[in-house]
């Protein structure tokens, strides 16, 4: 037999104007949450539970995600677990041979219901962390809801599921990385997961509330490389950092509609969390369309996919094929104009914006605060 | 960090096989890794009844026309790299 060397990654398209199939489904079960936190990636105006989708619906956008060639399942919200058929959703997600993660606040969670998930099939859960304690995690999230997330990490310890923890991070929390790291490391996770805000949405309009002061940044780069290091082969560390503070933007998505396929509660098909936000975009329904259909012609998808769209300086910039020219979503919000390079990149004409930002925050985190922020929190959605 | 030959290797919770387009991959949390020939040989036998020792024994043999050293540095790098990914608990 002919020897190659173990491969070491899934190959995926280098050309950026050819179709591949999606690899990932978003699937936004519902915009109901028990939490309300100040950071939410879901979009401003919240689909109320009269529009869900339905079972049958949901089974049906699995078996087509499968069909088109997508590995894995990601079950998240507002909060998953508020769907009572999230164990059927699991168990079809599973059988049409998608790999099932679910993101969860584990609020909703009891050792039966967490049972029930794993007899259907779920291979990954991720319980989100809004701190290491209890006071922050109220004052971010709105709701009392930290101890009951130990209470899960416990539960998980004599159960066999991947686990990985979540700490979204800003100025408000960063002094406390090492707590959060210690929780994960007396738990069963075999991920920890450090994602800055990223700035749409609800983290939009609280940024002057969440951005990192530029020595908060420093220390917690350096820490995340010590705790990868120190803990080489027992979890892996992974961090996502402000892209405001970077020299090029984020390969957005991995590229528009080139990975990732994002269903919301009420079944637009989209490609990203905040698409919504681009004026003059046509979003289809699962309900009218089949996923094929939608990945390879819609208008939406079409929209941003590969170069043609692109302006100066992307257009003819040796890292369009790295970054895509970041996201379109911030360059409408900080630029106006959502085929702009993305402002965040020190080579787009609009980067005095972002520095602009960067400007205005303390330039110490703030001394214990004497009242709360004046922060604007996400409410539930209409019945 | 390389594994103990003696230690048995076997797929962590929330990693396993699935197909792809014809072609089998490994899942794990938020990532998937394609399985060539030899890298498949690796992942099927990290079935905790396999040694290290063992799984580069029978590579070896299925590969004879490669160098064995080769395999063998191979194979360690490769399961390496799967602990790294926490794919991989060694018992």
């Amino acid at each position: 037999m002919m020897y190659r060397p173990p491969s070491r990654r899934v190959p995926h398209s280098r050309m950026n104007n050819e179709i591949t199939n999606p690899l990932a489904l978003i699937a936004e079960l519902t915009h109901r949450c028990p939490l309300h936190c100040v950071y939410c990636s879901n979009p401003l105006e919240l689909q109320s539970r009269a529009n869900e989708l339905d079972t049958q619906a949901w089974l049906r956008v699995f078996q087509q995600a499968a069909e088109l060639g997508v590995l894995q399942a990601d079950f998240t919200g507002g909060e998953p677990l508020a769907r009572t058929d999230i164990p059927d959703l699991v168990r079809a997600a599973r059988t049409a041979g998608l790999y099932v993660n679910l993101i969860t606040s584990g609020l909703p969670l009891d050792e039966p219901k967490l049972d029930a998930l794993l007899v259907a099939g779920l291979d990954h859960l991720q319980l989100s962390f809004q701190g290491a304690r209890e006071e922050i995690a109220a004052e971010i999230s709105g709701t009392k809801s930290h101890a009951q997330k130990l209470r899960v990490l416990e539960w998980l310890k004599s159960r066999r599921v991947a686990v990985t923890l979540n700490f979204v991070i800003h100025r408000r929390n960063l002094d406390q990385l090492a707590e959060m790291l210690a929780i994960a490391e007396s738990s069963s996770a075999t991920r920890v997961e450090f994602a800055h805000v990223q700035y749409y949405g609800w983290a939009f309009a609280n940024r002057e509330l969440l951005l990192p002061t530029a020595e908060q940044l420093a220390a917690s780069i350096d820490f995340f490389r010590r705790a990868q290091e120190r803990l080489r082969g027992k979890i892996r560390v992974e961090y996502v950092v402000p892209d405001y503070h970077a020299k090029y933007p984020k390969p957005c998505m991995g590229g528009w509609g080139r990975k990732l396929m994002l269903i919301t509660p009420s079944g637009e098909a989209l490609p990203c969390h905040a698409a919504k936000i681009i004026p003059g975009l046509k979003f289809e329904n699962v309900k009218d369309r089949s996923l094929r259909e939608i990945w390879e012609i819609s208008e939406a998808f079409q929209k941003f996919r590969g170069e043609a769209w692109m302006q100066e300086p992307c257009k003819t910039c040796d890292r369009r094929a790295l970054d895509f020219g970041g996201c379109r979503c911030q360059a409408l919000l900080l630029a106006g104009d959502p085929a702009a390079t993305d402002p965040v990149c020190t080579l787009a004409p609009t980067r005095e914006k972002v520095d602009a930002l960067l400007a205005a925050i303390p330039k110490a985190p703030e001394p214990k605060a004497l009242t709360t922020p004046a922060w604007l929190y996400r409410p539930n959605p209409a019945t | 960090m390389q594994p103990d030959p003696n230690s048995h290797p076997h797929l962590a919770p929330g990693c396993r096989l699935g197909e792809n387009n014809q072609q089998c991959v490994l899942l794990m949390p938020e990532r998937a890794l394609r399985l060539n020939g030899p890298s498949l040989e690796i992942v099927r036998r990290c079935d905790g009844k396999h040694s290290v020792q063992q799984i580069i024994a029978e590579l070896q043999q299925i590969y004879s026309k490669a160098e064995p050293e080769r395999v063998e540095t191979d194979i360690l790098g490769y399961l390496s790299l799967l602990q790294e990914q926490r794919a991989l608990d060694f018992a």
